[in-house]
């Protein structure tokens, strides 16, 4: 599979490795919508989940791509997987799976893509409907950043939330 | 200073004659804390928001400053319909991740197959009997719940808890299954085969349940995969796609069981599915209680203590034990730097573990991979233009669990 990326899409694949029978291939932001119609073609047509990893201070060719946008790929019919990663830099946005253009757009895209923009604040870019999924429109932050406090930070995450009833909250105004 | 009456005509002026109504967070029919923000013309669903995130807990920001080990017990409130899978689906990452599968002792392989099987068919009699009761079928919601009950019981006599389980642990199970446990097991099997008789007996040629159920949620095997869909739903609509038959694990190529299939994909079909596979999970239950009996007493966890604890006798009695206690306590496991993706089959379909290791105590990063959401990403599609009732129906099938949904 990584030999016939390389032949078609010469420099589309700029690392790749394998741990535990886990095949994971690392893909150009710019690269990536031609890897998945590649992949599509040749049976990988599951997109079984998306998510990220945030390395905070990671500096890749001299720039600082903070994030991991990670996808799990499954092909039904010889039931292998693959990963493929695409790093990208804080405020980046990444071509989105689930743009009504795309000659195969993946329905479930949708949801798994506007779970990273919320936890991650990674925007992606064609996405019918980029909004938040599991925290409120004005939560302050992203969850799963590294540089999110455990706790929330304050009690009830509202510090600068333009929310109605935080400004009526004796705990949050002063 | 607006009127009702104003408020009334200007909401009507902007959405013609549509409707808004809240389903949820507290409906009866939504089980767990979901809204879907419906749109209606009449009776006739428009358009469907589902918005959820109510019980979102951050188990992922968790998992990042818990270490391997305490993370199992959030694990139990994932899908707490059946939470010993997903302790199952977790512990089979961490050990994925370790690269100590080939070392798990056999006894508890078989009995992690066991206690799983027995919490698919839990998990397949909630969501069955819940969908029915929502549909106005009361009595074999009864008659199911009598044996969910039998299996919880089992589950206390094993882990010592319900619902929250926290039965395995990396490297194999927390303790043995109890001497008692083995003749409840078999008054189960006895029993709940006729109470599955007697549910299709209720239900498949109920004319109203057919009413309420076929042709409701219909989708393409196309369409079912680029939603994502995995387990019972993937397969109703005609994808004999399972893990324990495709990527088999804990040796489930070792049993001998079938993979139902419907073809439509619709209310009706999911049902089928769910009713044969607690059949076939029987079936698993019995070779699995059979195969406990052939290999007998043994170990149930690896016999390596830089992985899992050292029994509690040897930790009191012996001075390397009590080293390795709190080594294992205090730094916790020695990981490899890597990364996996391990997928189990839950009730509900895949539910998957992403876990990136830096070496160090805790997780640099932990995912859950939640059967349920991508399936409840459809729903919208699938109510438009349908009856609200329909919509009820659809949501029951799905088998929502907002524990898993929202993590």
């Amino acid at each position: 599979m990584i030999e016939r990326i390389e032949e078609q899409l010469p420099g589309a694949i700029t690392d790749h490795h394998a741990f535990r029978g886990d095949v994971t291939i690392v893909v150009t932001k710019e690269k990536f919508l031609d890897v998945v119609g590649l992949i599509f073609k040749d049976g990988y047509q599951m997109l079984v989940d998306i998510t990220a990893v945030d390395w905070l201070e990671r500096q890749m060719d001299g720039r600082p791509l903070r994030f991991d946008v990670v996808y799990h790929w499954l092909n039904l019919t010889s039931q292998e997987r693959l990963r493929i990663k695409v790093p990208v830099a804080d405020g980046e946005t990444v071509p989105s799976l689930a743009n009504p253009d795309l000659p195969h757009p993946f329905k479930t895209a949708d949801w798994f893509e506007r779970e990273v923009f919320d936890l991650f604040g990674i925007p992606f870019e064609g996405h019918p409907n980029m909004v938040r999924l599991l925290t409120w429109q004005d939560f302050p932050g992203h969850a799963l950043r590294k540089d999110f406090p455990l706790d929330g930070g304050d009690p009830f995450c509202m510090a600068d939330s333009t929310a109605p009833y935080a400004q009526h909250n004796p705990t949050t105004n002063p | 200073m607006a009127t009702m009456e104003s408020i009334a005509l200007s909401t009507q002026q902007v959405d013609g004659d549509k409707m808004i109504v809240n389903m949820g967070p507290t409906h009866p029919s939504t089980h767990g804390t979901l809204r879907i923000v419906l749109e209606l013309q009449g009776e006739f669903v428009t358009r469907a928001t589902p918005e959820i995130g109510y019980l979102h807990r951050g188990v992922e920001k968790l998992g990042e400053n818990l270490s391997y080990h305490q993370f199992v017990t959030l694990t139990d409130r994932l899908n707490y319909c059946s939470s010993i899978m997903n302790n199952v689906g977790y512990s089979h990452a961490v050990e994925k991740l370790l690269g100590i599968e080939a070392a798990i002792p056999e006894r508890a392989k078989v009995i992690r197959v066991l206690v799983s099987e027995l919490a698919r068919i839990a998990d397949h009699i909630v969501c069955v009997g819940i969908n029915a009761v929502d549909l106005g079928a009361f009595t074999a919601f009864l008659y199911l719940f009598r044996q969910r009950e039998t299996v919880y019981d089992l589950f206390e006599m094993a882990a010592g808890q319900r619902l929250h389980t926290s039965f395995t642990r990396v490297g194999g199970l927390f303790r043995d299954l109890p001497d008692d446990f083995f003749p409840l097991a078999e008054r189960f099997l006895e029993e709940c085969l006729p109470v599955i008789d007697e549910l299709e007996g209720l239900l498949t040629r109920n004319p109203i349940w057919h009413d309420r159920t076929k042709g409701i949620g219909a989708l393409s095997p196309e369409d079912a995969i680029s939603w994502g869909y995995t387990g019972p739903c993937l397969r109703a609509c005609g994808v004999p796609q399972d893990l324990r038959k495709s990527q088999p694990y804990l040796g489930y190529d070792q049993y001998d069981f079938d993979i139902p299939v419907g073809t439509t994909g619709d209310v009706f079909d999911r049902y089928l599915v769910r009713v044969e596979e607690m059949r076939q999970s029987l079936r698993i239950v019995r070779q699995a209680l059979d195969k406990l009996r052939e290999i007998g007493p043994g170990p149930i966890i690896v016999d390596d203590y830089k992985v899992a604890l050292p029994p509690k006798e040897k930790v009191y009695t012996r001075m390397e034990s009590l080293i390795h206690h709190f080594k294992l306590i205090m730094h916790g496991m020695e990981m490899p730097v890597g990364e996996i993706y391990s997928a189990t089959e839950a009730a509900n379909g895949e539910l998957g573990f992403y876990i990136v290791s830096d070496g160090g105590k805790s997780p640099y990063r932990i995912r859950v991979r939640p059967p349920c959401l991508p399936i409840f990403s459809s729903f919208d599609q699938k109510v438009r233009g349908r009856l609200i009732a329909d919509a009820v129906s659809e949501l029951g099938a799905m088998n929502i669990i907002a524990g898993e949904l929202d993590r």
